[in-house]
């Protein structure tokens, strides 16, 4: 069973970020990189803001992260996540991954105990459909 | 011709009245939107005759094609319409203004924005469409309060000193301002600090009072020259400024996947374009008398006075602690009307109309004497924007 139920809104894939979501169906956490001059970006765009390259490649990013910020949600912006209240939203960022950070959820948490500069290890929650997405817990 | 003739100033405000989300049914947003733009034209002693310009934001159903129809314009001249989807794009819409009257390309532009959260959609729940909606919403991240927090929570980690009594202060000088105010949504509801520490969370750091109303209404002000207004009867307000922008790497920013640079990731986002605001308008923030500044979160007033300059960084809490921001004895009374957290919101635009107000002498918290006003549009966003307006008297 996923976190939040299954009549959570899902990704929609599009033109711009099917690539990601290609490598979410697969369990690998990646961002998008220019294949030219390897400018980081997220989320991701179909030209590269430093060299106006098109060419991308993805890169992996490890399976511990930093919160770089988080909140924790008490009130239901959406009917599938009643159940679920209060969860914790989170904003993760990786080593060697400048400039670029993570929406998410960090699960497996008192919400008193959040902190920020906390490492937290990936978990990939199977929302079906072949879909993973990524959250943490405390490491 | 003088050198500043053909600067633009605003000559005319119209709007309808405001209830809390869902309280307007018997009439369409579009026609209480046309309500708020005649009672804007008849306002500034003018005709459908003499406007010749829309300018909008924040994705406005409101079609200016079909509102020159419905109000009857012979010719129109100029329509334009701000990206963003928020209150961000306020002031944008009318610096649009402000470039076509001084450019001379139309002669008297309204600016409006009418929103009916009950005939469409509320802005505090998850919405079909919004950009970058796939990097927020797998997470249970929908709303604005959702986005705004974890921003909020960076600001007040780099702030330690900022506390959620600054935040308070935020909220209960709304109020104190919204029950001087017939029109305000909250006219007759008070709001002590133990009620605002007795709010429940919506999302931590925020609770219910650091959050705007969710209400229906419209907004509607004409800017037209100088030359112009001087055929006038009513008193003009000269807009010393109004800019639009942001910096680098917003994007979607906070309401889609929060990659702001790091040096600006907990702000505004308006620091660079203020400090370009008060450099047009030839004046610092201690000349500014009142200010409006956009609210809907609590916190994020609390940055724009940084952002801004009415403090330094940090120093925001301490500012409102003392007493600064409250009618009628502080430094700079803020939001008299109320504002969002406790007039109206209408994505800004009720800020902008309280601003005349106060240049008018005409504010249910009239601060004595005022010149000077700093109308702000939505923070935390792209576009942020903001206006310097000022008296002629
Ligand atoms: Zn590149």
């Amino acid at each position: 069973m996923s976190f939040f139920p299954a009549d959570m809104p899902r990704p929609e894939p599009n033109y711009d970020d099917e690539g990601f979501w290609k490598n979410y169906a697969e369990k690998r956490l990646c961002f998008q990189a220019c294949g030219d001059c390897g400018a980081l970006r997220h989320p991701p765009t179909p030209i590269c803001h430093a060299c106006h390259s098109v060419e991308v490649t993805w890169l992996e990013a490890p399976s511990t992260g930093t919160i770089y910020s988080y909140n924790v949600v008490h009130h239901a912006g959406h009917t599938a996540v009643e159940s679920a209240l209060p969860y914790v939203g989170a904003l993760v960022e990786f080593e060697g991954f400048p400039g670029v950070r993570l929406v998410t959820n960090v699960t497996d948490v008192d919400p008193a105990a959040m902190q920020i500069g906390m490492r937290v290890n990936l978990w990939w929650d199977d929302i079906g459909e072949g879909m993973f997405i990524p959250r943490f817990k405390p490491a | 011709m003088a050198v500043a003739d053909h600067k633009a100033c605003i000559v005319g405000v119209g709007e309808s009245e405001f209830t809390k989300w869902g309280g307007i049914m018997d009439r369409s947003q579009f026609q209480i939107t046309a309500q708020a733009i005649a009672a804007a034209i008849k306002d500034a002693g003018m005709t459908a005759a003499d406007i010749d310009g829309f300018a909008s934001f924040a994705d406005d159903s409101n079609n200016a094609p079909l509102m020159a129809v419905a109000l009857g314009l012979p010719q129109t001249r100029w329509s334009s319409m701000v990206w963003g989807g928020g209150g961000g794009g306020s002031i944008a819409a009318l610096s649009q203004a402000c470039a076509a009257v001084e450019s001379g390309l139309a002669n008297a532009v309204v600016v409006y924005r009418g929103l009916c959260q009950g005939q469409f959609r509320r802005f505090g729940r998850f919405g079909q469409g919004r950009i970058h909606g796939n990097f927020v919403y797998p997470y249970g991240l929908f709303a604005p309060s959702m986005f705004l927090s974890l921003m909020m929570r960076r600001y007040m980690h780099l702030h330690p000193q900022i506390t959620h009594e600054h935040m308070c202060e935020i909220a209960l000088n709304a109020r104190s301002n919204a029950n001087r105010n017939p029109k305000a949504v909250m006219h007759n509801r008070t709001l002590s600090r133990d009620e605002y520490f007795a709010g429940r969370w919506i999302a931590e750091p925020f609770r219910l009072f650091d959050c705007c109303l969710e209400t229906d209404g419209a907004c509607a002000v004409i800017v037209t020259s100088r030359e112009r207004a001087r055929d006038l009867d009513g008193p003009a307000i000269d807009i010393l400024g109004a800019l639009h922008g942001s910096g680098p790497g917003w994007g979607s920013g906070p309401l889609g996947s929060q990659n702001m640079p790091d040096a600006d990731y907990a702000s505004t986002n308006s620091k660079y374009m203020a400090k370009e605001l008060f450099e047009l308008a030839g004046i610092s923030p201690s000349d500014i008398d009142v200010a409006q500044i956009y609210d809907h979160f609590s916190g994020l007033v609390l940055m724009a006075l940084e952002d801004y300059g009415f403090c330094a960084p940090g120093e925001s809490g301490e500012f409102v602690a003392s007493g600064a921001i409250r009618w009628p004895d502080g430094k700079m009374p803020i939001n008299t009307s109320g504002g969002q957290l406790s007039e109206a919101y209408v994505h800004g635009m009720n800020l902008l109309i309280e601003g005349v107000r106060q240049l008018r002498g005409q504010s249910t918290s009239q601060v004595e004497g005022a010149k000077t006003c700093l109308v702000t549009g939505g923070l935390g966003v792209s576009p942020t924007s903001g206006t310097i307006l000022r008296s002629q008297s």
